[in-house]
């Protein structure tokens, strides 16, 4: 345990809990709409507010923040209002951000692809206090807006029509989703980075469910996953020299595939005990009754 | 009668192809209205224009006597959504997709101690008392579509609009679901139901609204059955009509 007192390591660990929190709760709501891979677009746009931080001498953290939400707003936005062009509207913006990103911070006097890199795949031991502030700042924005609007949030993400008619104000709900997704992606960009954030929303998800009957349930394993994996992900960096994002995204992959098999058996007892009310042959004589037949 | 629902001279279109042309819709209270017509007739496109999600190209809609751009006592009504094969990508129990339901009267999203009983009542109305913990995945057709009559049901509404609450849903189910809204009509619900055909609710119905390629044929009494079902060996039992008698919403 001796890594708890290195002050380093105690930001690390810091940044990894919120991530582990944060991206999942964020993620549930947009696997619920099949949106999977909302999270990877979002992290694209992400890179040019890096670029313009570096460029501008900026906190790239908060600069991030800003280009993503409006990002991310242009996202929701092509949603609701593009028809047939949408995703072709979604991919311009995605490598749009991506190759601004590049360009940016090329373009910066104190910026270098070095830099970049670590936004891209995660630096922890770079993480800095202010840094902290920001990511703490943001991540409980998160997380008032995903348990504060469980219930909201799930009605438009199950069936957004049936929302509607029930007064919800929907547009200005999808905007906040797609705007706490865009803050969750600069919380974990120094954790992860950008490039693996969208696994950190969709695989602990994705592994809870193989489990769960509930979205209460869901919700609740989900984050504990995504919490037990950038921790033991964070904690094994320190004993050994290996990237920290794809640390933790591999263990939450071998999490998903664990729990996949452990539902196998579990699912198939789940069956059996419903098949036992209804006999499993039909009766011998086949006569019919007044009502299996109406007309 | 106060009318529930009032769509005067409606027309809409999708893109560019007019698909109501200028239809009267009107619905008093306690009154059920079937709205029928074959695929493509406009019966989806004009529930739909009643609560917002079609906008109107020409003529107006008024729900409970409010101009609908106006109307916001969303709680008041329950709508069924035509059965989208789809779930969502997330496990939901029966109970949490109900409770969806009763967002219009809790709309800080707290459910009081009122409000889940009003959600239990909503299950059990369903025959689905039973299954409130499990997985809408794992319900079959008519199950799921019961599910989703609750979530209309949970906000104890005034007016009830289902778009084809009967498509794809077995007899078992229909008999159920036939019982649960003649409840409701008896306890003074209006319903505004699109159907394909009268079917098992035949008996509840108290006049069909006919579309024909985006405007109104019919309106009037259900028309009576043509063809084979009108044969004179063709036994049309319905096991509920007998304790039922045939309301005319004209003659009465």
């Amino acid at each position: 345990m001796e890594f708890l007192t290195e002050p380093f390591m105690q930001r690390a660990l810091l940044a990894a809990v919120l991530v582990g929190i944060t991206a999942p709760a964020v993620g549930i709501y947009l696997v619920q709409r099949r949106q999977a891979l909302m999270g990877d677009g979002i992290g694209h746009v992400a890179m040019t507010g890096v670029g313009l931080g570096f460029l501008m001498s900026a906190n790239p953290v908060w600069m991030a923040t800003l280009v993503t939400v409006l990002g991310a707003v242009a996202m929701e936005l092509i949603r609701m209002y593009g028809k047939t062009r949408g995703d072709i509207a979604l991919a311009l913006l995605f490598y749009g951000g991506m190759a601004g990103g590049v360009m940016l911070i090329n373009l910066s006097p104190t910026g270098s692809n070095a830099n970049l890199v670590s936004y891209l795949f995660g630096s922890l031991s770079t993480v800095s206090d202010e840094d902290i502030t920001a990511i703490s700042l943001l991540a409980a924005f998160a997380v008032l807006v995903t348990v504060g609007l469980r219930r909201q949030l799930f009605a438009i993400s199950q069936d957004e029509e049936f929302a509607r008619v029930t007064g919800l104000p929907v547009r200005t709900l999808n905007l906040l989703v797609a705007i706490t997704a865009a803050v969750t992606v600069t919380v974990a960009m120094r954790v992860v980075g950008l490039l693996l954030v969208s696994a950190l929303m969709v695989v602990p998800v994705a592994a809870a469910q193989q489990l769960t009957r509930s979205f209460r349930a869901t919700f609740v394993l989900a984050v504990l996953i995504g919490t037990g994996v950038t921790l033991a992900g964070t904690i094994t960096t320190y004993y050994q020299d290996v990237p920290p994002g794809a640390t933790i995204v591999l263990l939450a992959i071998a999490v998903f595939i664990a729990l996949t098999a452990l539902a196998a058996p579990l699912a198939r007892r789940r069956a059996r005990a419903a098949e036992t009310a209804p006999a499993a042959e039909c009766a011998a004589d086949g006569t019919a009754r007044a009502d299996d037949v109406r007309v | 009668m106060e009318p529930v629902i009032s769509l005067r001279g409606a027309t809409a279109a999708l893109g560019s192809r007019p698909v109501l042309r200028g239809i009267d819709l009107t619905v008093r209270r306690g009154e059920v209205v079937a709205l029928l017509g074959a695929n493509g007739s406009g019966k989806s496109t004009a529930v739909r224009s009643v609560i917002g999600r079609v906008p109107l190209t020409g003529g107006s809609v008024e729900l409970f006597g409010t101009e609908l751009k106006r109307f916001r006592s969303w709680a008041r009504i329950g709508y069924v959504p035509q059965r989208t094969t789809a779930a969502s990508g997330v496990p939901a129990t029966v109970r949490e997709v109900v409770a969806a339901g009763r967002l219009s009267r809790a709309r800080l999203g707290r459910l009081s101690r009122a409000d889940k009983a009003a959600v239990t009542r909503a299950i059990e109305l369903v025959g689905l008392a039973d299954r409130t913990g499990d997985a809408v995945g794992a319900l079959s057709g008519g199950q799921h579509q019961r599910v989703l009559i609750a979530r209309a049901l949970a906000a104890e509404p005034e007016l009830l609009i289902m778009d084809e609450p009967m498509a794809g849903v077995d007899l078992a189910s229909q008999g159920i679901l036939a019982d649960t809204l003649r409840a409701q009509v008896a306890a003074g619900a209006t319903v505004l139901l699109v159907l394909h055909e009268l079917g098992p609710l035949e008996p509840l119905i108290d006049r069909a609204v006919v579309l024909r390629d985006g405007c109104v044929t019919h309106d009037g009494p259900p028309p009576k059955a043509v063809g084979q079902h009108a044969l004179p060996g063709h036994d049309h039992v319905h096991p509920h009509a007998a304790d039922e008698p045939l309301r005319t919403g004209l003659l009465t």
